[in-house]
């Protein structure tokens, strides 16, 4: 095996150990304690009754309109992400380490961001390739020497988790763009509790629901420089046909904000404006579910509809915000990745409390010539792609996918990294045959403003076809209730 | 109108509107109950519904200590508790029966089939993981009757005496509902804690007026901000000002559909509206929410016996 990146090995970031995957529920050595309610529950419940549990769940999603739009199928354009009924339990102090992490990761991803449109330090310092920002796709120019509020580009970040073993978490890719999921994460909650009341009484099962009001405080929080009083919010959207739609107008309405489209807002003089009956009224904070190359005209694609003309005048002119900001992509992007260990021990001089998965870069000759050689094993990703496409699960591929990868690898290396396979663990999920051990990721959310504020739990996804790595919803995954619960939990009730 | 014709419009609205309160109370309360884990004890949740119902001491009569399960069955299906869901539904159908030709067709229709349904209520519907989808649905048929008349009834005094029914009920149970959580809302409670947090929310969500908070007032729960939504904001259509001006203003037709005299219901209405119209929170706030809740408590069941000696008893 060639060396890896520096920056991974030096990270500390151990290769995961490639055996069975670990059961959350069942672990190595049987049942593990923080499942012991949910195995108790379990036991009383038969097939029948889940089953009834989780079509009644579909219609509840039906009703309150929870959907996802998936644009490449044919069929039914309002899909329900399926839900799985089994919570996936967290205890507290398996949550404390991660949150402690998340929120060290996220501040230096936003550290590297404000460094990277400024000074950039890092990159003086040699502990990342110029090339590798420089030349980026996600890299914005037009962000160079500017420093937003409270100095945050990625307020909402959405940092994927996934887990090997009892003590063993990796982070498995960073979104700082518009990551979504976040009203699964509480529609799931609402829907358990209405569904299961009985299993709530049973345990102390940290709330969620704060979620939005965390979220109006963090945007509040970085309201520009010339903002005239209370900021007002509104989220941008693309429109009623983006696969996300739900979610905007979800967390707008529990924000009590406007859910705004590129038209609804002008620009005059540098300062933004909603058109609104009793005339335009000013915008201080602009939470955009629109990718940079939209929003405006003026600076980005010239073509597009969907956002408005001078917004990031005004965001350079001190008169608005826009989360995340512009560029924020450069710190997720995939072949950068592997040096966020390097970026925290740089800006905030601690060791990184969460590993990465280690990584190779296929721009890196000996690293691709170790792709190439041992492909069966690897998962091959695109750096620019999401949502699961682009990619190459090793060992579940044929032999024609493997090579059609490996010309494309050869053909454009720089595009590609590689990882080995996880044995993501695995939870008890609801399916066809009854219940059966399906592998899961996680993705916390992080809110940065002038502090960092993180919801107990995330959007547990789950690959619901067997063995499946694959977890994304646009790839058929489902999802499940993420409970983070007190270490001595159920078994000790009434 | 006939008196005994205006009373049994005024009670239909009351009833109807009332079991769809007791169904929002009781789903409050059993999340929370689900919730107790992590918020704290639950038992005093069950005591305040049954105050806030007005089925305290009736309860009390018949058990000793507030379960859950005994507090849902009583108010529910027990058919000693007129206040009850099924009991409300039962009075509201009688005296719609009795005065059938003041409905329409779509409101009689409205209540029929919702107690045609109660009649054969399943036995297990009670258990904890049925009841929610029970109590939507008992909330949905308020809200077709209450959409049934808005929509096709002439506005006569019909109209008025159901529509006054209902506001006077809602004005009501707006200041029992708060009431019996004065306690959340003191200042030196004001810590926001998550247990206060839920219990603020629970406030809200018995009046469904969790998001019409943040569409008022932008901003993080404030048990000042919860109180002043629920007492004076105009907006909200449970609020008590809210629910005083209909009131006060359907009295009003009344009188003028009369030869325009006035009688102690009007001006003990006209006092209340003023009251809350021209009343500030901090003001609520320093004399107690509990004191001035009560008080007003009390004015409302006097408004109640004097729209009675005005126009129910002829």
């Amino acid at each position: 095996m060639p060396a890896m990146s520096q920056s991974q090995t030096a990270a500390g970031s151990a290769q995961p150990a490639r055996v069975a995957a670990f059961d959350e529920m069942n672990g190595s050595g049987g049942l593990r304690e923080a499942y012991a309610g949910i195995d108790q529950w379990l036991k009383g419940t038969t097939q029948e009754a889940l089953d009834r549990k989780r079509r009644e769940a579909e219609v509840l999603f039906r009703r309150i309109g929870v959907t996802f739009a998936v644009y490449t199928e044919g069929g039914d354009p309002e899909r329900l992400i399926p839900f799985d009924v089994i919570p996936r339990v967290l205890t507290r102090s398996e949550w404390d380490r991660m949150a402690k992490g998340l929120s060290q990761r996220t501040r230096a991803l936003n550290a590297f961001l404000c460094d990277i449109y400024r000074d950039r330090e890092i990159l003086r310092a040699g502990k990342l390739p110029e090339a590798l920002i420089l030349q980026n796709e996600a890299f914005r120019a037009e962000m160079q020497g500017f420093t937003p509020p409270a100095g945050i580009y990625s307020h909402i970040s959405g940092i994927d988790m996934v887990r090997t073993g009892p003590d063993e978490f990796y982070v498995l890719e960073d979104n700082c763009r518009t990551p979504s999921g976040v009203s699964y994460m509480l529609e799931n909650r609402e829907a358990m509790l209405r569904l299961f009341p009985e299993l709530f009484a049973r345990h102390n099962i940290a709330p969620v629901g704060h979620y939005p009001e965390e979220l109006l405080e963090t945007l509040k929080s970085v309201a520009p420089p010339n903002c005239p009083g209370d900021p007002t919010v509104a989220i941008l959207t693309p429109g009623a046909f983006n696969s996300a739609y739900y979610e905007h107008c979800f967390l707008a309405d529990e924000m009590g904000i406007e859910v705004v489209e590129g038209i609804d807002l002008f620009v005059d003089d540098a300062v933004v404006y909603m058109r609104t009956t009793s005339g335009p009224k000013r915008v201080d904070v602009i939470y955009r579910r629109i990718d940079d190359e939209y929003i405006d005209p003026l600076t980005f694609k010239p073509d597009s509809l969907l956002g408005v003309a001078g917004l990031i005048g005004a965001y350079r002119a001190g008169n608005v915000t826009v989360c995340n900001a512009p560029g924020a992509g450069i710190a997720d992007d995939k072949s950068v990745y592997p040096y966020v260990p390097e970026m925290v021990r740089f800006y905030l001089g601690e060791e990184p409390i969460l590993s990465n998965v280690p990584t190779y870069l296929c721009e890196r000759p000996d690293e691709c010539k170790y792709v190439l050689e041992h492909i069966g094993e690897l998962v091959v990703k695109l750096t620019r792609g999401s949502g699961g496409y682009g990619m190459l699960v090793g060992p579940h591929s044929t032999a024609a996918q493997r090579e059609e990868f490996a010309a494309r690898i050869r053909a454009r290396p720089a595009d590609y990294i590689a990882q080995p396979t996880l044995a993501l663990s695995t939870c008890p999920t609801l399916v066809a045959a009854g219940i059966a051990p399906r592998h899961v990721d996680l993705r916390p959310f992080v809110l940065s403003g002038k502090e960092v504020r993180i919801v107990p739990g995330g959007l547990t996804r789950v690959a619901l076809t067997e063995g499946s790595l694959v977890v994304n919803s646009s790839q058929g995954g489902g999802t499940k209730d993420t409970w983070v619960i007190d270490d001595m939990p159920a078994g000790s009730e009434k | 109108m006939l008196s005994r014709t205006a009373e049994n419009l005024f009670w239909l609205g009351r009833y109807t509107e009332r079991a769809a309160n007791v169904a929002r109370g009781l789903q409050v309360a059993h999340r929370l109950h689900s919730l107790s884990r992590t918020f704290g004890g639950a038992e005093d949740e069950w005591r305040g519904l049954l105050v806030a119902s007005g089925c305290d001491a009736g309860f009390y009569a018949q058990h000793d200590n507030a379960s859950p399960e005994a507090v849902t069955h009583y108010l529910v299906r027990d058919p000693s508790n007129l206040s009850g869901i099924v009991p409300c539904f039962e009075a509201a159908r009688q005296n719609g029966r009795a005065v059938r030709t003041a409905l329409t067709v779509e409101m009689w229709e409205a209540l029929n089939d919702t107690w045609i349904e109660l009649r054969r209520l399943p036995p297990d519907v009670l258990e904890a993981d049925r009841l929610t989808t029970f109590l939507d649905w008992v909330k949905s048929r308020t809200l077709l009757f209450n959409g049934a008349a808005i929509d096709t009834m002439l506005r006569d005094d019909a109209w008025r005496f159901v529509h006054l029914g209902t506001m006077l009920e809602r004005a009501d149970n707006t200041a029992r509902l708060l009431d019996v959580r004065h306690q959340w809302l003191q200042p030196r409670n004001g810590t926001g804690g998550a247990v206060e947090y839920a219990h603020w929310q629970a406030v809200l969500r018995s009046v469904s007026a969790l998001r019409a908070y943040q569409w008022v007032y932008h901003s993080r729960l404030q048990p000042r901000l919860i109180a002043e939504l629920m007492i004076l904001r105009p907006e909200l259509p449970r609020s008590l000002r809210a629910c005083f001006a209909r009131v006060e203003q359907t009295l009003e037709a009344i009188a003028n559909n009369h030869g325009g005299t006035r009688l102690e219901c009007h001006r003990l209405a006209g006092e209340l509206h003023a009251q809350l119209r021209y009343g500030r929170i901090d003001a609520i706030m320093e004399q107690g929410v509990h004191e001035y809740l009560t008080l007003l408590i009390d004015r409302t069941i006097e408004l109640g016996t004097q729209i009675g000696a005005g126009y129910l008893s002829g």
